[in-house]
């Protein structure tokens, strides 16, 4: 990670310094706040009361809740899971940008969204037990949240197919004249070679359509590195082919993710079109529960990212600007917890879900040949 | 009422739809100014503009991935694939979101739009301009596959289509575009979805078929009446889900049935009929079923007419089932 020139200048004197705009840096640069000592290499602007805060107790909430769901799969108790460890301040500083009112649509590693934008987090375990407790009926495999209350689009597992469908969304606001809302789409850097991946920037680009891409450049896609995704010098200048521009962040600075983010989100509030924000960040942990990463990588690399820790380097500067201390992370790691604990008994308890809910939801209402189906089932297999 | 023909049946249902309602839109390539190659949303966009008549780039994918999107948000979404032949490339947003967006998220998030797209041979367009794909979709949960034969048929089912909770494949047999004309209704009305249609009456041989066969099979079932042979034929309308209580009302009143389709034979939409008739009334068959089909080659261009089931083959699979003894 080559530090921005302007780190090298002394922070500016408190007072009101302009902050620095993540679109001057370009998709080529990247934009930090914070080093990874956590020192501010630049103004951090001024930020809603208490955010940095719940910044740090979302990420380690996070951390926490990944580990100790993993497990329960290492367990046997649930049948999959796959952590965000390494890149949640990546995924906490963009999904906090949005308004509760703007339409996110998730990829694979931003459950934390959907948790910080009020997903009972009962529902979050309860989707990962696929059981009664789980109110999409355990119909897809861990990891796939769905919450319309969070505005947080059901995910699939088909990799970039939401991008696109984030950009109908932003041009359904048009449509309706809803501008003031704005639609959200994550991607990994994997998710960058897809079809729906092209096709979204260059319809959002065509359509000055009310979005924001933020891309999750973890630097591998399960095994495959972004050196064998992509020739292209970084993601974020992909953007220019279609018309928008390219933001590129330190991802593990949650600070500058929120940041640009916002930028972008606003940007797209005034009418002024979509952006596409890289992130730069790592996965520290193996793709999934499935996965083992010493079979194609090194772990040296790891070792380097591990000193990069989004955690870390927040913690550092908050405690540095007196706004955090150990006593104050212990009694929120033992609530956090507790809480886990609770919803994890809770959720665990309940019944496994209920056979008929195989054959709801299809349609909008069940049709004959479907409802034959299931009282054949019932005849031959009586519950 | 006004004499229409298919193609301007449809057009006149999105005139309609448009005007019901500000939520419905329409996208696609070259269906704005243009009105589309085969002029199905003509004067739409001079009507309700480029924001909800909207020429969008070049991509399936894009336009299908964009239209669950704005489905999503609450719009019904009226996306035209310009030939059924190209949709390929939107296979996945059709299968894995559109289809299933209902079901893996509980009822949270829903999909009502309609993918309209011309069907089927009948303009000498070869592999290209020409497939019957409808079984590709009938094979996926969670979609309505329908495909109307009538001009009037066409306009109540898109209607219906367009104010319908589900996703549908809405699928336009081209060769039927301009076939002749009908009387259809003007302004609002819907036909069932759920129903089958009776197209001509008859205890002898059962003919099920659908889309640009339907006019075919009337053809043959008159010359069959002729010869002393009462057909039975069905216009199932809709592929998914699809009404098999008329059906097999039918065969248990004629106790013989002949399925024709134009799509390729192996795994068509004739097959799940034959199956369903053969597990659920075998007790009154008297012959065995008998499909007339598209052969198992890509779609041909010089030799499209001795592909596409004709008045001669369907006729000879009628005449063959009724003789049966
Ligand atoms: C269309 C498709 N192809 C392949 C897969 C299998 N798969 C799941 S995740 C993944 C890698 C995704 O990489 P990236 O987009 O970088 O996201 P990350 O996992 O790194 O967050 C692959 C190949 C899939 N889910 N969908
Ligand atoms: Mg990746």
């Amino acid at each position: 990670m080559a530090a921005r020139k302007a780190s090298a200048k002394a922070p500016a004197a408190k007072r009101r310094a302009a902050a620095p705009d993540p679109y001057a840096v370009g998709p080529l640069g990247l934009f930090q706040l914070v080093d990874e000592d956590g020192k501010a290499v630049a103004q951090v602007p001024e930020l809603p009361e208490g955010l940095p805060e719940r910044f740090l107790e979302a990420m380690l909430f996070q951390r926490a809740l990944d580990q100790r769901m993993l497990n329960l799969q290492r367990q046997g108790r649930i049948g999959f899971y796959g952590t965000a460890k390494g890149q949640e301040g990546a995924t906490l500083g963009s999904g906090a940008a949005f308004a509760p009112e703007d339409w996110l649509f998730p990829a694979l590693r931003e459950g934390a969204v959907a948790l910080w934008r009020g997903m009972a987090l009962e529902h979050y375990i309860a989707q990962c037990f696929g059981n009664g407790a789980d109110p999409t009926h355990g119909r897809q495999m861990p990891c796939h949240y769905s919450d319309r209350g969070a505005r947080y689009v059901s995910l699939s597992s088909p990799i970039a197919t939401q991008v696109s469908q984030a950009v109908g969304a932003a041009r359904a606001m048009q449509v309706r004249g809803e501008g003031q809302h704005v639609a959200g789409a994550w991607m990994g850097d994997g998710a960058t070679s897809e079809n729906d991946f092209h096709a979204a920037l260059n319809f959002a680009g065509v359509w000055k359509a009310p979005v924001v891409f933020v891309c999750q450049n973890n630097q591998w896609a399960i095994s495959v590195p972004l050196s064998m995704q992509t020739a292209s010098e970084t993601l974020a200048v992909k953007a220019e082919a279609y018309g928008m521009p390219g933001v590129r962040v330190d991802g593990n600075d949650v600070l500058a993710c929120y940041v640009a983010v916002a930028a972008a989100v606003e940007r797209a509030r005034r009418g002024e079109g979509p952006t596409f924000v890289e992130c730069l960040t790592y996965r520290l942990g193996g793709h999934s529960s499935s996965d083992d990463p010493t079979k194609y990588r090194d772990e040296s690399e790891a070792a380097i990212w591990e000193k990069r820790d989004p955690l870390l380097r927040h913690r550092a500067w908050l405690t540095a600007e007196g706004r955090w201390d150990d006593a104050r992370e212990e009694a929120f790691l033992a609530e956090s917890g507790k809480r886990i604990t609770d919803a994890i008994a809770t959720v665990e308890a309940a019944e496994p879900v209920d056979r008929a809910t195989l054959f709801t939801d299809v349609w909008a209402t069940m049709p004959a040949l479907l409802a034959d189906q299931q009282r054949r089932l019932d005849e031959d297999l009586p519950v | 009422m006004p004499q229409m023909t298919m193609l301007q049946a449809i057009n006149d249902a999105m005139h309609v739809a448009m005007e019901r309602d500000p939520d419905v839109v329409m996208l696609g390539e070259d269906i704005g100014k243009k009105g589309g190659v085969f002029g199905a949303t003509d004067g739409l966009y001079d009507k309700f503009g480029a924001l909800r008549v909207m020429d969008t780039p070049l991509s399936e994918c894009g336009i299908i991935g964009t239209a669950v999107g704005m489905a999503l948000y609450g719009l019904k979404p009226v996306p035209e694939i310009q030939f059924l032949d190209f949709i390929y490339p939107a296979f996945d947003q059709i299968v894995s979101e559109m289809a299933k967006m209902r079901y893996r998220s509980g009822g949270q998030f829903t999909c009502p739009m309609v993918v309209r797209s011309p069907s089927g041979g009948g303009i000498r367009g070869g592999h290209y301009h020409s497939q019957s794909s409808e079984a590709y979709f009938a094979h996926t949960p969670g979609l309505r596959v329908v495909m109307p034969s009538t001009p009037a048929d066409a306009k109540g089912m898109l209607l219906a289509s367009i104010f319908n909770e589900d996703p549908v494949i809405f699928l336009e047999p081209k060769a039927l575009y301009r076939h002749g004309k009908q009387e259809v209704q003007e302004g609002w009305y819907t036909t069932s979805l759920d129903e089958a249609r009776r197209v001509r009456e008859g205890d002898d041989v059962t003919v099920v078929t659908w889309g640009a066969m339907v006019p075919i099979v009337e053809d043959a079932a008159g010359t069959a009446a002729e010869n002393g042979v009462a057909c039975d034929v069905i216009d199932l309308r809709s592929i998914l889900p699809w009404d098999y209580d008329t059906v097999l009302d039918s065969v248990r009143k004629t106790g013989r049935l002949v399925v024709v389709q134009e799509a390729p034979r192996t795994c068509g939409f004739a097959s799940e009929v034959a199956a369903t008739v053969a597990e659920k009334a075998i007790d009154s068959l008297e012959a065995p079923i008998a499909r007339v089909t598209g052969f198992d080659t890509p779609f041909p261009y010089a030799l499209e007419h001795v592909y596409k089931p004709d008045k001669k083959r369907v006729l000879g699979a009628i005449e063959f089932t009724a003789r049966w003894a």
